[in-house]
């Protein structure tokens, strides 16, 4: 039995406005961007649910009506929640009609995608126990599968997420974890008893996910035929791990690219094989034994070509704001304010330091496609002027700064 | 005594000193009797009382209109209504072909021209006429360049004017140095004529600073610093940052406020991360009025660290808004300023020190603002025309003889 393992991970951050010095202190909107700009967080999430999250999730609907074997794994952050009750409730609803079917899981995260895990254990763990009380109140499901924002992995996480009783936790399928093994069986972290390791196959899902829409890639255009031939031609596989953005269809591959087409037909031409199905995350960990440990002592994610950490804190302006942002967390929890609380956690979103992010070679394309800044030294100033408020409403409640 | 006087602009269409410089002298002169025409390379409609304002370009255009601030922000409108952008030579050099059609070149007495921009069409003019040439000397291209190479064909151009002048002005004696220096003209052809204030002309500040955020941190024991100028090598803003890491390693509580724009910008951002003291440098970009105002009036020290300022008018617009000033020696206003700290341009060291000791010494502190606001009360154009007023007498007496 061979299964291939789709799981689409679905976050909008809440972006910042233009925010100037002028504004510190004076006005403490930093995420309502009342203009046309790429910041107004209400424009996008209305593009992102008419482009892709309606759309797919219909799409969705329909394949899990199809086919009985079709299944899927999903992760939303607390922030892309909020967004679509606020402003794009269809969207919100669809989630839910997906979700209803039975067929889907969902994964456990940071409410607010952060990379607080790095920062402050404690503050980590509010926003996996915000995140999951989410998800209950919302959708009625209790996530049993962890997945850390952008993949960010190691075996302290994995020691971590055995602690706090999952049964699974996902990381990237990078060459430098792996070794001479593939990503394409389950597998146990190092140091621990009873958790599993799920790794991404970065070759086939940025097949998907990156190159889909590339007309001078060499295998463009992908059909699914092509994409099921070489799965099955794929010797020893247990898992196909499809790990990638739920906006990969329709928002950063678009209609015209035919990603739509291609995803009604995956399920046929994979399941025309008996010895084929798809699996949750859940029913992998069930179904395979794990093969052999694998051990992370170093950070790895999912992103850039170094998969590491250095797109959100790879220079000293994204180190220095967000060790700034976590160097308040105790003044900021000691006013009990919860709307300071929660702007300080917005803050925290990862997106944000990969907005500052200066690597411009390889993937510069990519930070520049999802950035709604001119440049990533603009959005440092942007962030720098928001930490300065909080800071300011520290001070006004004499909290010493 | 009628004089041509060839200038680039006038307030408040000035990217910086040289408008506001050549306005206020000219001001002053014509209350001494002196009739001057002005003439300019764009459109205004500005109306001045005590001179004859004119512009020069070509018939082709049907208009030039300044659209920003810099020197070569000029938009050339031809009959169709098309607008063409010109780089800052071709500018200057149909400034020089075109003016002789819009003056009235056999009523003047003496050629007043206003740095390197002008000094084609003032060649130009003094060999049709043979009339006495003067030019002044606002900053020279190996100040702009910040000990740099600088542009050749303005060196060029500075060495004709400079050279084939009858006399050269120049705004302080550190200008008249860099001139001996850089051109090899004769000392005893060139008299300092001192750049001046004139406070009637500075906006008043209002009770309300516009900077809540720094207002609220200097009540809880922070200190500000504010520099303003562009964002240059020029302006040494790099060293002062480098001075800040210093700073607030003795006085924690320090905060800098860096007013401008510049080509370095993205730079000094960047660098103020690597020195670790992103939060306590606001960058504010390019400011005028109120906001430009509260930024001196603010802070505890201005500091104005340029590698070589061929005057520097912005210390004494810091002591008009109360605060004291740590300047270099490589300036020209520090040849007229006494009650000011002084330091090199270089010494990051002693500019650390004594920003901390003016910290730490409010005693310190008030005797230079006290001392210092004494100092601009005497200051006005008054001296600085009367002056160029007898150099005017002295060619008009060689001319008649």
């Amino acid at each position: 039995m061979r299964s291939i393992v789709l799981y689409l991970h679905v976050h909008q951050p809440y972006r910042l406005r233009h925010y100037t010095i002028y504004d510190s202190g004076v006005d403490h909107n930093y995420f309502n961007a009342n203009d046309d700009s790429d910041k107004n967080n209400q424009k996008l999430i209305k593009k992102v649910a008419e482009k892709s999250y309606i759309p797919t999730n219909n799409k969705l609907i329909d394949l899990l009506n199809r086919y009985p074997e079709f299944k899927l794994s999903l992760s939303i952050t607390g922030t892309v929640l909020t967004q679509m009750e606020q402003w794009a409730p269809e969207a919100l609803q669809s989630f839910r009609d997906l979700i209803d079917t039975g067929r889907v899981e969902i994964l456990a995260e940071t409410y607010h995608h952060t990379l607080a895990f790095f920062y402050s254990r404690s503050e980590f763990e509010a926003q996996v126990q915000m995140h999951k009380n989410k998800i209950e109140q919302l959708f009625g499901q209790t996530p049993r599968v962890f997945r850390n924002t952008e993949l960010a992995y190691n075996n302290d996480l994995a020691f971590w997420a055995e602690e706090a009783g999952y049964k699974g936790i996902l990381a990237e399928g990078w060459d430098k974890l792996l070794g001479w093994r593939n990503s394409n069986f389950i597998y146990q972290p190092a140091y621990t008893n009873n958790i599993r390791l799920l790794l991404k196959n970065y070759k086939l899902s940025d097949d998907i996910a990156f190159r889909f829409g590339d007309h001078d890639w060499e295998q463009w255009p992908l059909t699914a035929d092509k994409f099921t031939k070489w799965l099955n031609d794929t010797p020893d596989a247990q898992v196909f791990n499809l790990f990638m953005d739920y906006e990969t269809f329709g928002e950063h591959q678009w209609q015209e690219s035919g990603i739509f087409n291609f995803l009604d037909d995956l399920p046929e031409k994979w399941l025309k094989n008996d010895n084929n199905t798809f699996m949750t995350v859940s029913e992998a960990i069930d179904n395979f034994e794990p093969v052999d440990y694998v051990d992370a002592p170093e950070t790895v994610t999912w992103a850039d070509t170094e998969r590491d950490l250095s797109a959100w804190l790879g220079n000293p302006m994204q180190q220095q704001a967000i060790v700034a942002l976590y160097e308040l967390e105790s003044k900021i929890l000691s006013t009990d304010d919860l709307g300071l609380i929660e702007d300080w956690r917005l803050l925290q979103t990862s997106d944000h330091f990969y907005y500052m992010c200066t690597k411009w070679f390889n993937d510069g394309d990519i930070h520049a496609y999802f950035s709604p800044y001119d440049t990533p030294y603009e959005a440092v100033i942007n962030y720098m002027n928001v930490w300065h408020d909080l800071q300011f409403r520290l001070g006004e409640k004499g909290v010493g700064v | 005594m009628k004089v041509l006087m060839l200038g680039w602009e006038l307030p408040p269409q000035n990217s910086g000193g040289l408008g506001v410089a050549c306005y206020h002298l000219c001001k002053a002169l014509a209350s001494n009797n002196v009739d001057i025409e002005f003439v300019i390379p764009y459109h205004t409609t500005l109306q001045v009382p005590f001179m004859k304002v004119t512009t020069a370009w070509p018939k082709k255009y049907k208009n030039v209109i300044r659209t920003g601030l810099a020197y070569d922000s000029a938009s050339y409108i031809d009959s169709v209504g098309d607008t063409k952008h010109l780089d800052l030579v071709q500018q200057e050099r149909i400034y020089g072909e075109s003016i002789e059609k819009v003056i009235d070149l056999g009523s003047f007495d003496i050629i007043h021209a206003h740095d390197w921009l002008t000094f084609r069409a003032a060649l130009k003019l003094k060999s049709q006429t043979g009339l006495p040439l003067i030019v002044h000397i606002h900053s020279v291209e190996s100040d702009r360049a910040g000990g740099n190479k600088g542009n050749p064909l303005i060196e060029e151009m500075e060495y004709l004017g400079l050279s084939l002048a009858d006399e050269v002005i120049a705004v302080s004696e550190h200008t008249k140095q860099i001139i001996i220096r850089d051109y090899n003209i004769p000392a005893n052809k060139i008299k300092v004529v001192h750049n001046s204030i004139d406070r009637d002309d500075l906006g008043e500040i209002e009770p309300e600073n516009i900077y809540v955020y720094l207002q609220l941190m200097k009540s809880q024991g922070y200190h500000v610093i504010t520099s303003v100028g562009r964002l240059t090598i020029q302006k040494n803003v790099t060293n002062m940052l480098r001075a800040a890491q210093k700073v607030i390693e003795k006085v924690p509580k320090t905060l800098f406020l860096v007013v401008g724009d510049g080509e370095q910008y993205n730079e000094l951002i960047a660098l103020s991360a690597e020195l670790g003291i992103l939060k306590n440098v606001v960058f504010t970009g390019f400011q005028r009025g109120k906001s430009w105002r509260d930024s001196f009036s603010i802070a505890d020290l201005f500091i104005m660290p340029s590698v070589s300022e061929p005057f520097g008018l912005t210390p004494l617009e810091a002591i008009n808004y109360g605060t004291p000033s740590l300047i270099s020696y490589q300036s020209g206003v520090s040849e007229v300023l006494k009650s000011c700290l002084k330091v090199d341009y270089w010494d990051v060291d002693e500019m650390a020190n004594k920003i901390v000791a003016v910290l730490r010494t409010p005693t310190l502190r008030q005797a230079l603002k006290e001392n210092a606001e004494r100092e601009i009360h005497e200051l006005s154009w008054a001296p600085s025309a009367k002056k160029l007023k007898k150099i005017y007498d002295r060619h008009l007496a060689e001319v008649t003889n």
